[in-house]
């Protein structure tokens, strides 16, 4: 069998006993699945089941009570400039400019390239979220929620790095913001070897934007249960894609698990071998009737 | 009336009040000082008892402006240990407070970096500091006279202890309480530790920082005069001692007045870098 890019293995973290009682806390065990270099993997499941904690032990921020991450080949210990993170809450410098923060970025990770180096490198990516034109001088604090993502996914972008990791990056921001940035984010993806891996609440963009979907249940003693296949073909476009006969089925069935399994199957082992979470794939059937739309509200 | 159609904007407005207040406090000043009795309307009696030297009263306002004037216009004389313009007792003063306070800054910068950056060190340094920051700096005086023995560098010694506490304490917090978030970011760029110091706790933990540094300047200078009073020679605190022995009751209040100035300016340079090193999240 050959080895995947990337590979997660038996993670677990749990907190100790808290002081004013009550036993220690388990907030997902038996975490185990792996990613191929150049997909597109996002992951889905309710608050606080522990998304943001794996992302962080993948960013090497965090450290797993059980298990560990092996990325080409090496276990992962620490941070790494070959793991760009873009945080949930973008996390830029608020004392740098925009520009600055992906300079800042860019010198890192480049330490003897000259200062004309450093800043035509950084303003490609700046142009390639579309932020230029006097916009890259201001200070964050003087940028809109969507140019603040946009120079947080450049300063990850303009590193390179062999894995993108992205928590909600896009929870934030308006519909129409948001499209936008999906199709940046695919734009640049498309035209390089990286990898992502993406936290999202959001079905329909989970769908867009991804190969396989994989869905966590609740916590405490969350697991990732399953790994759906997208299976749409690429390029996507936002109208054509529900017409594509998977993506109800897609649909309804993670707007299924969130509403309903992800309670049920809170806390239950996984049968399969070596924890690693089942694969859910549809197969197109010709002349079957798409799925019913689903109408569910889905309760983060 | 065409100007009071519309109402002058709110910072004119307050000139004018301060304008105001300043013209009426000067004036009831200078009302409440009875005229001060020529010498020749003196008894015999008055003159043997001194009752013409100034301090039979307190000198109006005019008085002291005259003074004022006098002094600012040749600030830098120099005639003799007990007759110095106010120029270079300020200077004198400016030089104790300056060395002191940048002595206690060195110190008290990377020493607040590293109780900021060591729970350990915080924990362990905190008893001295909470034992130390109560005592009135001049309380140190008879100890630093008595240790370093020249008087210039005790104040200079007493000035250094009173403006490290304010600093090393706001600058430690400052150090420990940068956002998470953004250590992280230098931590997933791989930066190293002394990188990470200068390109990311500092600048935000600067506003914190800069804030401890404000107010040890404002103690400084309020330490300074006391403590020029106490060790003399020189210094705009002998100056108004000396002129309290002198009887000279406008150069002491012109002196006050210059105390409120230049402790005004040190507020002021600083507070512009504390504007400077600012950031909006
Ligand atoms: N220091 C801590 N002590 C105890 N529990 C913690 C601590 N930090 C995080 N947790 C728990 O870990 C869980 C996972 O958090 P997180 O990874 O942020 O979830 P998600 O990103 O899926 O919303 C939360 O339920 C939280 O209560
Ligand atoms: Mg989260």
């Amino acid at each position: 069998m050959a080895k995947s890019f990337l590979s997660i293995e038996g993670l677990a973290k749990r907190f100790p006993a808290p002081s004013g009682g009550g036993g220690p806390l388990t907030v997902f065990e038996d975490v185990s699945f792996s990613i191929e270099k150049g997909e597109f993997v996002c992951i889905i499941g309710h608050s606080g089941c522990g998304k943001s904690t794996i992302m962080n032990v993948l960013a090497g921020l965090d450290e797993a009570t059980e298990g560990g991450v092996i990325m080409n080949g090496k276990e992962v210990r620490g941070p790494s400039l070959d793991r760009g993170v873009v945080f949930q809450n973008y996390s830029l410098l608020p004392w740098l400019s925009a520009l600055k923060n992906v300079t800042f970025a860019v010198k890192a990770r480049h330490k003897n390239w000259s200062r004309e180096e450093v800043l035509a490198h950084s303003y490609k990516y700046l142009e390639m979220v579309g932020l230029s034109g006097g916009a890259e001088l201001r200070k964050p604090s003087q940028l809109s929620g969507g140019m603040r993502q946009r120079v947080s996914i450049a300063r990850a972008f303009a590193i390179q790095p062999e894995l993108l990791l992205l928590d909600e990056p896009f929870g934030a921001l308006d519909a129409l913001t948001r499209g936008t940035i999906q199709d940046e984010l695919l734009k640049i993806w498309r035209g390089t070897n990286q990898t992502v891996f993406m936290i999202t609440h959001d079905v329909d963009e989970a769908i867009y934007l991804a190969d396989r979907i994989l869905l966590m249940t609740n916590g405490p003693e969350a697991r990732v249960a399953e790994s759906v296949e997208v299976g749409i073909p690429r390029p996507r476009s936002r109208d054509e894609i529900v017409e594509h006969p998977h993506y109800y089925k897609v649909r309804n069935h993670l707007v299924h698990f969130l509403a309903r399994r992800s309670k049920e199957l809170a806390g239950t082992k996984s049968t399969a071998p070596g924890g690693k979470p089942e694969t859910v794939r549809f197969g197109a059937e010709d002349g079957e009737e798409p799925a019913r739309p689903s109408i569910y509200a889905i309760n983060q | 009336m065409e100007g009071l159609s519309k109402p002058l904007p709110l910072r004119v407005r307050s000139i004018i009040v301060s304008v105001a207040i300043l013209v009426c406090a000067l004036g009831l000043w200078e009302l409440s000082i009875p005229p001060q009795q020529a010498a020749g309307e003196l008894t015999e009696y008055e003159l043997l008892t001194g009752g013409g030297a100034p301090k039979a009263g307190i000198p109006p306002p005019s008085q002291v402006m005259t003074k004022a004037w006098e002094q600012l216009s040749d600030p830098f004389y120099d005639a003799g240990p007990n007759d110095k313009g106010i120029g270079i007792q300020i200077g004198y003063s400016l030089y104790r407070v300056l060395t002191g306070y940048f002595l206690a800054a060195a110190v008290a910068i990377p020493l607040g970096f590293l109780i900021g950056m060591s729970p350990l060190m915080y924990r362990a340094l905190d008893p001295y500091i909470q034992i130390l920051k109560p005592i009135s700096p001049l309380a140190w005086m008879p100890l630093a006279l008595f240790v370093i023995g020249d008087s210039q560098a005790s104040a200079i010694f007493v000035i250094f202890i009173c403006s490290i506490w304010p600093m090393l304490i706001n600058t430690a917090f400052g150090v420990a309480n940068v956002r998470k978030d953004w250590i992280n970011v230098a931590r997933t760029h791989e930066l190293g530790s002394l990188k990470t110091a200068f390109i990311v706790i500092l600048p935000a933990a600067a506003p914190t920082i800069l804030t401890g540094m404000r107010i040890s300047i404002g103690i400084a200078w309020l330490v300074i005069v006391a403590a020029e009073m106490l060790v003399g020679g020189t210094g705009i605190g002998y100056y108004v001692w000396n002129e309290w022995n002198n009887l000279d009751l406008t150069s002491v209040i012109f002196s006050i007045l210059m105390i409120g100035v230049v402790g005004m300016i040190l507020d002021a340079i600083f507070g512009a870098v504390q504007r400077a090193v600012q950031y909006a999240e």
